[in-house]
């Protein structure tokens, strides 16, 4: 039996059309060449996942491409979706030594993309051989990226691991979050079968709620790992938030890349500055929108998105309103939405309103984009494992919580950084059960 | 302004240029070489004229290296596939039109004195300025006892170059055969015979490669392959050292025409400053066309007019008095490695280089510490390595953190810990580094004044004190 997958959607592959489209053979030989090899690759030590990345883009050079995509794999079992998702403007391909040679860095997304895909494409399986079982078993609740490359590391290790879905399919925010035209949810869904061939268990729709489910798995697995990311999306905190035609950030792009929403018309005001906000306000352009208006309380200079999402948004004929805050939604007329904003300025450490400069935006959808809120408190509450500032504290080398037999990783922990961030997370993790284990064993 | 013509090159071969198309496929015809000519060549050595032969089907391979095509070409073409009578009229034709362009008539046929002197005859009388005697082709017409099989037997060498000097009214040249242990024998034999010039190198005994789905080498011709004549880029430096061998060898040494990967104006220069008087393309005419000639025309020109030459024969030879035999050379001149910081980019392939492959002496200890000394005294590479993948890395989110990154990187653009640094007391001054750094004038090898008068290993072991050699 294999995971659960989307339906090829023709008019959403139309709409979302590939940002960076991938490298036809010869130029991925061509591109692979220019590199130089660097020692101790500041590529390398820049990516959380340490890939080899002058090992693989070598193998690619001299037509070992299987070698190159395990190469890729051995340190990121995530490898191809890190290929489309990763900002790798301000990690591998930011690190490169052609800067400083006065030259384009080499495509590393592009070359691991060109690597990945002909592994993925080939269908052949990571293992080929089952690995000698060992007496641990592992419980990662939350089915994305954290969860996933723990969970595949441990199975390389001859573990049994189950992960534990709250959602109809796996591959958490690489399924449901991240822009389609970067990483396709069938192409996350690609990867996680590899994963689940490896011999990973999976529950679906299953969540963890009470002390009692805790208990179970307490007494089903040795360890339990948390990789069970963000809560859902902040409320703006304003009146007339619940009105239909409010939707925030990740309901849009999980709803869109699932086929629930198809096509958006009229006018869009994205609330928020960040990467997400940036992802949501070019879908809703892509999906038909003629206005979409990205709303922020600071000015340009201030955006946590980086700077290329920014210059891409304004490509995709995204509009930004700076220093401008939302007071109410009211009901519009012929069915839309009033979005009562209002300028402000800084004083001090604080906004205040700017007298006169109420704005009323006419629209048809309103997006809250401002975070994703914390988990609840439940781990806190039943199991002792610290939370401060709505993250889950755990060690930075282990991945090990306050209670020894939790750990946790990925944006529980970091409070929502990168997919690969979170694979580095869940495989350090992994390592560390393993070392444990072995230590008990010895 | 520089005069680049060739005036009365081996006896009495003039063209306007230094620049000439090798026999080969390039000059296979009539319509061909007029064409060259109007590009800009300045003579062309007609594909080797002989009894027509038939050609196999698929009949080149090529050496690709690092991405790029055809660093070395091999062919098992054989020599003209068209009649005497189609290729002589043709030359009479070119010559009608082009008076002033060289048109030299290679020549290969069976090693009898009569077939000898009866295409000689043939050729001058359709208008040849010069003669190519082929003693080099080493596949296929070699097994017929031909080319190479002629041109690696010095006797034979003498004697039919003989035979072609008794009839021949044109500057008659040897072209010479790499696919020997000392080329300078067959050179001396060809000067025995009386030949006016040589030709060097023709292509080197290859196998380009392996089919590795088919196991088949290439060129592959229904299922087997044979070994072909290797040519193009990779080859100039073993054609260098044989133009040199030859030009160095007064018993040798006759008006050169240099072949072997020449591609541009700097290719030709080279040959040219070891003693040749024209130079001879092909694989670069055929990889890109006719046009190269433009750039090498000029370029060549822009660089006599730098170095302030007139002519050709203002700069010939100049470098031969500079290639001498190792026992010749100072041992007491000291270089070492120099790090240019403010160019350096932190690529650390000198590094690994110097670990690897030379002389364990480019540290990466700006940071922690200067240690000059051997070996044992530093962190191995791969320590290093295992450092770094030890390390917790994450992705920079905030504008904070990734302003942060940026930090820290010291005086120059690369930052410090990656800079390498040369221990000078334990360089050998072997240019390894310099020569893989991709930056230019980056790492610069600098001399040392170490205060010893120079001496060279024939004069350090002359008579009784080779015993007791200078510290």
């Amino acid at each position: 039996m294999s995971t659960a997958t989307l339906p090829d959607d023709p008019q959403l592959r139309q709409r979302f059309s590939e940002l960076k489209p991938p490298l036809a053979p010869q130029a991925a030989v061509i591109e692979a060449n220019r590199c130089l090899n660097c020692f101790d690759a500041p590529c390398t030590v820049a990516c959380p996942t340490h890939i080899d990345v002058p090992g693989f883009i070598k193998r690619i050079a001299s037509g070992n491409l299987r070698g190159s995509a395990l190469r890729i794999l051995d340190a990121n079992i995530l490898g191809g979706s890190c290929s489309r998702a990763c900002p790798v403007e301000v990690l591998c391909e930011g690190a490169c030594v052609m800067h400083r040679h006065h030259r384009e860095p080499i495509q590393i997304a592009l070359l691991q993309r060109h690597a990945m895909d002909l592994f993925h494409d080939s269908g052949e399986a990571l293992l080929t051989e089952e690995p000698l079982p060992r007496k641990l078993r592992v419980a990662c609740v939350g089915g994305g990226p954290a969860s996933l490359a723990c969970a595949a590391e441990l199975r390389r290790q001859g573990a049994s691991v189950t992960i534990i879905e709250r959602r109809a399919l796996p591959g958490g925010l690489n399924t449901y979050g991240v822009a389609e035209y970067k990483l396709r949810a069938t192409d996350s869904l690609r990867e996680v079968e590899m994963i689940r061939r490896m011999g990973v268990e999976f529950r679906f729709e299953a969540s963890i709620e009470s002390g009692a489910d805790l208990d179970s798995l307490e007494a089903e697995f040795d360890f339990i790992f948390l990789g069970v990311g963000l809560g859902a999306m902040q409320r703006l905190g304003i009146p007339g938030e619940d009105a239909e035609g409010v939707m925030n950030a990740l309901e849009l792009i999980s709803a869109y890349k699932t086929g629930h929403i198809r096509e958006i018309t009229g006018t869009v005001v994205v609330v928020g500055a960040g990467n997400t906000a940036i992802d949501a306000a070019n879908a809703a352009r892509r999906l038909g929108a003629e206005t979409v208006y990205l709303l922020y309380r600071r000015g340009e200079g201030d955006i946590s998105a980086f700077d290329f999402e920014y210059e891409h948004a304004k490509q995709e004929g995204v509009q930004f309103l700076w220093r401008r805050q939302p007071l109410a939604i009211q009901p519009g007329k012929h069915g839309r939405l009033l979005l009562d904003t209002v300028l402000v300025q800084q004083v001090d450490k604080t906004l205040l309103p700017i007298l006169n400069s109420q704005y009323s935006i006419e629209c048809d959808l309103v997006v809250p984009a401002i975070g994703q809120s914390p988990l609840s408190q439940l781990m806190q509450e039943l199991r002792h494992i610290e939370v401060r500032h709505g993250r889950i504290v755990a060690d930075r080398a282990t991945g090990q919580t306050g209670n020894p037999r939790y750990f946790a990783g990925g944006d529980c922990v970091n409070g929502g950084r990168e997919v690969v961030d979170a694979v580095a997370d869940g495989k350090r993790a992994a390592l560390s059960m393993l070392k444990l284990t072995e230590v008990a064993d010895a | 302004m520089p005069d680049l013509r060739v005036r009365g090159f081996a006896g009495g071969i003039s063209s306007p240029n230094p620049f000439w198309l090798a026999s080969a496929p390039p000059t296979n015809c009539g319509e061909q070489i007029t064409r060259a000519f109007d590009a800009g060549w300045g003579g062309a050595v007609w594909k080797t004229i002989g009894e027509p032969v038939t050609n196999v089907s698929s009949r080149y391979s090529a050496t690709d290296w690092n991405g790029q095509r055809i660093m070395g070409f091999n062919n098992i073409e054989l020599i003209s596939d068209r009649s005497v009578e189609t290729n002589l009229s043709e030359m009479a034709e070119v010559k009608k039109r082009y008076p002033n362009h060289a048109v030299i008539a290679s020549l290969m046929v069976e090693s009898t004195r009569e077939a000898w002197h009866e295409i000689v005859a043939r050729t001058e009388d359709a208008g040849a300025d010069g003669l190519e005697l082929n003693f080099g082709c080493p596949h296929g017409m070699s097994e017929r006892g031909m080319g190479s099989a002629v041109g690696q037997v010095p006797e034979y060498t003498e004697l039919i170059t003989s035979w072609v000097k008794e009839k021949a009214r044109t500057p008659v040249l040897v072209k010479l055969t790499p696919n020997i242990s000392d080329i300078r024998t067959v050179a001396r034999a060809a000067k025995r015979g009386g030949a006016d010039g040589l030709s060097a190198i023709n292509t080197i005994n290859s196998i380009t490669g392996i089919d590795l789905d088919t196991l088949i080498p290439r060129p592959n011709v229904d299922g087997k392959s044979s070994h072909g004549g290797y040519c193009g880029p990779a080859v100039k430096p073993i054609a260098l050292n044989m133009v040199q061998q030859v030009m160095s060898d007064p018993d040798a040494a006759l008006p050169l025409s240099g072949i072997g990967g020449i591609g541009d104006w700097r290719d030709a220069a080279e040959f040219i400053l070891l003693g040749c008087g024209t130079v001879q393309v092909c694989t670069a005419a055929m990889h890109y066309g006719y046009r190269i000639v433009e750039d090498m025309a000029e370029g060549l020109d822009n660089w006599m007019r730098s170095k302030g030459f007139n002519t050709i024969e203002d700069f010939r030879s100049l470098s031969l008095p500079k290639v001498t035999e190792w026992k010749h050379l100072n041992l007491n001149f000291k270089i070492v490695a120099h790090i240019d910081e403010q160019k350096c980019i932190g690529c650390d392939l000198c590094h690994i280089a110097c670990w690897d492959g030379a002389h364990q002496c480019i540290h990466l200890d700006r940071v922690s510490g200067p240690i000059d000394g051997h070996v044992e005294l530093h962190p191995i590479p791969a320590e290093q390595e295992a450092r770094s993948r030890a390390a917790i890395a994450s992705t920079p989110v905030t504008r904070r953190e990734r302003e942060a990154l940026a930090d820290g990187h010291g005086p120059y653009s690369t930052p410090l810990a990656r800079i390498p640094r040369v221990d000078e007391t334990e360089c050998v001054g072997c240019n390894l580094c310099s020569l893989v750094c991709p930056v230019d004038e980056c790492i610069t090898m600098v001399r040392v004044d170490n205060g010893l008068p120079p001496e060279t290993w024939e004069e350090r072991t002359r008579g009784a004190n080779c015993a007791t050699p200078s510290q």
